[in-house]
């Protein structure tokens, strides 16, 4: 114990002597840690909503039962099952806007919740049951949600379509984003009178499959407790990317402090051999450096985690907002982590030092007391290392190969661009040794011969954050190549997709019915289009079904990615549907092929005649004839209607109609309006992913300088002798800029296909695999020299310190570098 | 055979016998050509409070010697016993034992530790053995020279102020046995002088047995014994 204390307290002096050094291996280290744990903290508070808002009712471990065919189903079924003595709670579940919010309403049944239900759990029975039957009833709201909604606790606030809700209360036990009320007001305020979305099995005793079959034939299906919600499944792929940049934001991080503490074991490589001599054993030598890790670890890690509380605050308002838009979750805007997040922290972060530093500890372990002169040891140990680095790139792109022919879906595809990422780093110090080989064979003149042999020599203390450099490189153009070319199919998408000028949504059915009736008869609008819409189930999934009208509007313009000759024709005239790509992908339906489609009666077996891109959905859509909808589906929603209009009179054609029908149009927006809502909530989307790849670039911006500084010192030993046979210091400087400019740009290079690579993997394999769409491949070379640009510029000021303190080094400090000559 | 150097099997193994005793020792070092000899059986002894000087030209393997008589490096073959312990039967921790706390080295180059300071390192192999005492510690700044320069790193000390804290340290231990490979090779001749008289001034007020590599016959001189490497065998003079 001795030995390792005081061998910890020789190991710690040195940064003592080199507080700049410690600032950048703590620095790496909380980076890393903090962009990591920022995107799970992220991942936590969705996760935790979803659970919130499935687990709302049920209280969680209850089994629940829906419609075989998808959507709702009669409340005779929950009559019928009461009377047969099958204890179940019943529950309605639908949105309303209220103001320019989209709120969940969760209709439940009081007498019948289940007692871990989190409203039962925290409120008496009675008073539960008091606040909804008593006057007007109650509704109840997370705090968070009345603060969204900017009410306050007795209000009584109207939806879109003028249905007032009863008093609201707050409920902290609420999920973010609903109002909990009685099933009655439920069905008043989703205009669904007598439908139910669930019953929550509230005694299994009482209840067994053979009963279910008798009372409600195949009516309802069982979902067990465990089954992911539709809101995890949906959002799984969309986490999924987020922990993807996360990690790799985290590995840049890593190769900072891989870099800082290899650097700082080669600067003591010489204290810890006279250890050994001094008589510190190997045990007692490695038992204070993993001290010494395991004190960088709480600290860097401590600073990591607040800091990826604080990236995930920034964030969180831009996830919020996307998983909103994109899949209707509603997620808490208030970071609330548990202390397993911060653990969990922490113990990436020492996972990451140990990682970082496992060949070191390895070396210690390993190192002899003495050591040998050997006068060829650098050009020796370089080959060696350059054949090790070649050796395991060849690994790693045979093994990226192995991925790519046996492996499938999103593990795959991001094992695929990890393991390139991998191969390139690693490639890059072997291709940079080559080029500077081959320049320093053509050079002439003494000093451009010792500028590319020294920088050989420079290679293998730089090669991490070169590394670094070329991964966040390589990310930028990757990715920043998949979002761009989804932006532009993105616009091109949408304005085939939405080529009516207006759209409007009636309150009800049958004052659509009279929108539509007057519509027909005014000259400027050429065509009423309904889009009506129905929910079913396929293969598991939530698809929607709409309707279409034959017309020019979807014949001339529709999107479509293949079909038959005959598509608009099979479509209208025969069963005959168009299915999304995504959906397509998810049951491998191909064109030609018959799908079974749930309906509220008999299942619509249709021939596949087309299959259209569907950017952004996250659920399945099938497009049938619209004759067919109304017929198939009895709870069709016949609300939502597109409409033809002379461009010039789109914004006469609006104030008519909402000066006319007023409240019988809930939503009314033209084209230009749908267009600017998509693409923000496009760029949203792609708001967290462009910070994170920002982020990664800073970082390894952080690794250059932090490796150039940590070099600037060992850097005097080689630069002194070539001073000292007449080079100026100026001179000197402006080399070792070049020289890592040349590094730089050459990692750009490098970049270049690599990145190239990863956007097709994004594009061909990840998206396809993630959301179930391919984009097509486009190339940004504006985009190539932006990113190369930035690489000179992040090389440029990483630097800077380093080369001005060079040629400011005065004399006698390079002087002092012949007097302690080893 | 290796044994641990607990205190019941370091106190079995010391006898009346010298300080130190080598026996037919052998080393040789692997090249592309082959292994090549550098000892070729050598014997010798040195007494408790004795000092041997071991001389030789560049390369007759006197730092090889002392390497492996410091517990630092592995024989060949042959024995070495330190105060009774056979070293070359010890296992890596009781080597380490054996150099914090039995063994002073002081190294051509010194190797001083150079993020401590010149008091801290003047006491780090004391404080290692658990041995450190302050008063020892006072008296041998003061007789080194070094009472004002124990805040100083030792980048900023001369080369004869660096050995002479290597010295200082190599002694604060208060080693049985203290080696010294070309102390004062670094350093000009009166700055040499300087520090070997004081060397050999501390090394008979602690009375501990000491073996100095040097290629100086003048130096050489100065000990009570001297012996000549050559041809991996060992000439007494």
């Amino acid at each position: 114990m001795r030995e390792t204390l005081w061998t910890l307290a020789a190991l710690i002096s040195h940064w003592r002597r080199r507080p700049g050094n410690l600032a950048t291996l703590v620095l790496g280290l909380a980076i890393a840690t903090a962009l990591w744990s920022g995107v799970q903290a992220l991942n936590a508070q969705a996760r935790n909503s979803y659970d919130a808002a499935a687990n709302a009712i049920s209280g969680g471990g209850a089994r629940t039962l829906v419609a075989s065919r998808g959507g709702l189903f009669d409340q005779e079924l929950f009559v019928r099952l009461r009377r047969a003595g099958v204890t179940v709670s019943p529950v309605l579940e639908g949105a309303v806007r209220i103001g320019e919010k989209n709120i969940r309403i969760i209709g439940v049944e009081p007498l019948s919740l289940p007692r871990r239900s989190p409203i039962a759990d925290r409120r008496t029975r009675t008073d539960v049951i008091e606040d909804f039957f008593s006057g007007p009833g109650r509704g109840f709201a997370a705090p968070q949600t009345l603060r969204r909604l900017d009410l306050s606790e007795g209000a009584q606030p109207q939806t879109e379509r003028g249905q007032q809700l009863p008093p609201l209360a707050a409920l902290a036990e609420a999920p973010p984003g609903a109002i909990i009320v009685d099933i009655g007001v439920a069905q008043r305020l989703l205009d669904r009178p007598g439908k139910l979305s669930r019953l929550v099995i509230v005694d299994e005793e009482t209840f067994d499959e053979a009963r279910l079959k008798l009372i409600a034939g195949d009516a309802l299906r069982l979902v067990a407790p465990d089954d992911d919600s539709d809101l995890a499944r949906l959002t799984d792929s969309f986490h999924l990317n987020l922990t993807a940049f996360g990690f790799l934001a985290f590995l840049v991080g890593l190769f900072i402090v891989h870099a800082a503490y290899g650097l700082a074991f080669e600067q003591r490589l010489a204290t810890l051999r006279t250890l050994r001599a001094l008589g510190v054993g190997p045990p007692h030598l490695v038992a204070a450096m993993a001290c010494e890790i395991a004190v960088l670890t709480l600290i860097a890690g401590g600073a990591g985690v607040l800091g990826g509380h604080a990236i995930a605050q920034a964030l969180l308002p831009d996830v919020v907002k996307s998983l909103e838009s994109l899949y209707g979750a509603q997620i808490s805007d208030r970071l609330a982590l548990d202390a397993r997040w911060w653990l969990s922290g922490l113990a990436m972060a020492g996972a990451g030092a140990a990682l970082a530093a496992a060949s070191r500890l390895t070396k210690a372990l390993r190192l002899p007391a003495l050591s040998f002169a050997r006068p060829m040891a650098w050009r020796g140990a370089h080959h060696r290392y350059l054949r090790r680095q070649a050796a395991l790139a060849a690994l790693a792109l045979v093994a990226a190969a192995g991925a790519f022919g046996f492996g499938e879906g999103l593990a795959s595809g991001f094992a695929i661009i990890g393991l390139a990422l991998l191969a390139a780093a690693l490639i890059l110090p072997v291709g940079l040794a080559g080029a500077l080989a081959l320049a320093e064979r053509f050079a002439r003149r003494p000093l451009t011969r010792w500028f590319f042999a020294d920088g050989r020599q420079e290679i293998s203390g730089l090669s991490l954050a070169l590394m670094a450099l070329l991964i966040a490189l390589a990310t930028n153009i990757g990715v920043g190549g998949m979002v761009e070319g989804f932006r532009q199919t993105f616009d091109r998408w949408l304005d085939a997709r939405l080529v009516a000028e207006v759209y409007f949504e009636a309150a009800t059915p049958a004052d659509a019915r009279d929108i539509e009736a007057w519509a027909r008869t005014q000259p400027d609008i050429a065509a009423i289009l309904p889009i009506w819409r129905a929910k079913t189930r396929i293969g598991g999934w939530p698809v929607d079904v709409l309707g279409m009208t034959p017309h020019e509007t979807y014949t001339a313009h529709f999107p479509l990615i293949d079909a038959t000759p005959d598509v608009w024709t099979a479509l209208h005239a025969q069963d005959a549907v168009l299915v999304s790509e995504q959906l397509a992908r998810r049951l491998s339906l191909a064109i030609g092929e018959t799908l079974d489609i749930p309906t509220s009666g008999r299942d619509l077996r249709a021939r596949i005649v087309g299959v259209f891109p569907d950017y952004g959905n996250p659920k399945g859509q099938l497009r049938i004839d619209h004759e067919r909808l109304t017929r198939y589906f009895d709870d069709a929603s016949g609300v939502h209607y597109s409409l033809r209009v002379d461009p010039g009179a789109t914004t006469r054609v609006i104030a008519n109609m909402q000066q006319r029908f007023g409240g019988k149009i809930t939503r009314i927006v033209d084209q230009a309006e749908v267009k600017t809502l998509s693409t923000d909530i496009f760029e949203r989307t792609f708001a967290v992913t462009t910070a994170l790849n920002t982020l990664t670039l800073i970082v390894s911006g952080v690794a250059l300088f932090a490796s150039l500084l940590t070099l600037s010192d060992m850097r005097r030993a080689r630069i002194a002798p070539v001073w000292a046979l007449g080079a100026t210091r100026r001179k000197l400087a402006a080399l070792e800029m070049a020289r890592v400019m040349a590094f730089a740009a050459v990692a750009a290079a490098f970049a270049i296909p690599l990145g190239l690579f990863m956007t097709w993997s994004l594009v061909a394999i990840v998206n396809v695999a993630a959301f179930g769409w391919r984009l097509p491949f486009h190339m940004f070379p504006a985009q190539w020299l932006v990113v190369s640009c930035i690489a000179l510029c992040a090389a440029f000021f990483a630097a800077l310190i380093p080369v001005v303190r060079l040629a400011r080094v005065s004399p006698s400090e390079l002087l002092r570098v012949f007097s302690n000559e080893r | 055979m290796s044994i641990d150097a607990t205190p019941e099997n370091l106190a079995a193994e010391r006898t009346s016998a010298p300080m130190l005793r080598v026996e037919r020792l052998h080393k040789s070092y692997p090249t592309p050509q082959g292994r090549v000899p550098v000892l070729r059986g050598v014997d010798f002894t040195l007494a408790a409070g004795a000092s041997l000087a071991l001389t030789g030209e560049s390369g007759s393997g006197k730092s090889t010697l002392l390497h492996l008589v410091g517990a630092l490096d592995d024989a060949d073959s042959g024995e070495i016993v330190i105060d009774g312990v056979a070293v070359t039967r010890l296992s890596e921790t009781a080597r380490a034992a054996m150099r914090r706390e039995t063994i002073g080295v002081v190294f051509q180059q010194f190797n001083l530790i150079p993020s401590l300071t010149v008091g801290e390192n003047l006491g780090f192999q004391a404080r290692l053995a658990g041995r450190y005492n302050p008063a020892w510690q006072e008296e041998l700044t003061a007789r080194l020279g070094l009472a004002t320069l124990a805040a100083r790193y030792p980048e900023e000390l001369s080369g004869g102020q660096q050995q002479r804290v290597a010295i200082g340290r190599a002694l604060a231990v208060r080693p049985r046995l203290l080696l010294a490979d070309e102390p004062t090779g670094n350093l000009d001749e009166a700055t040499g002088d300087a520090v070997m008289a004081l060397a050999l001034d501390l090394v008979a007020a602690t009375g501990c047995a000491f073996l100095m590599a040097t290629h100086s016959e003048r130096l050489a001189a100065r000990l009570q014994r001297r012996v000549r490497l050559e041809a991996g065998l060992l000439a007494t003079q």
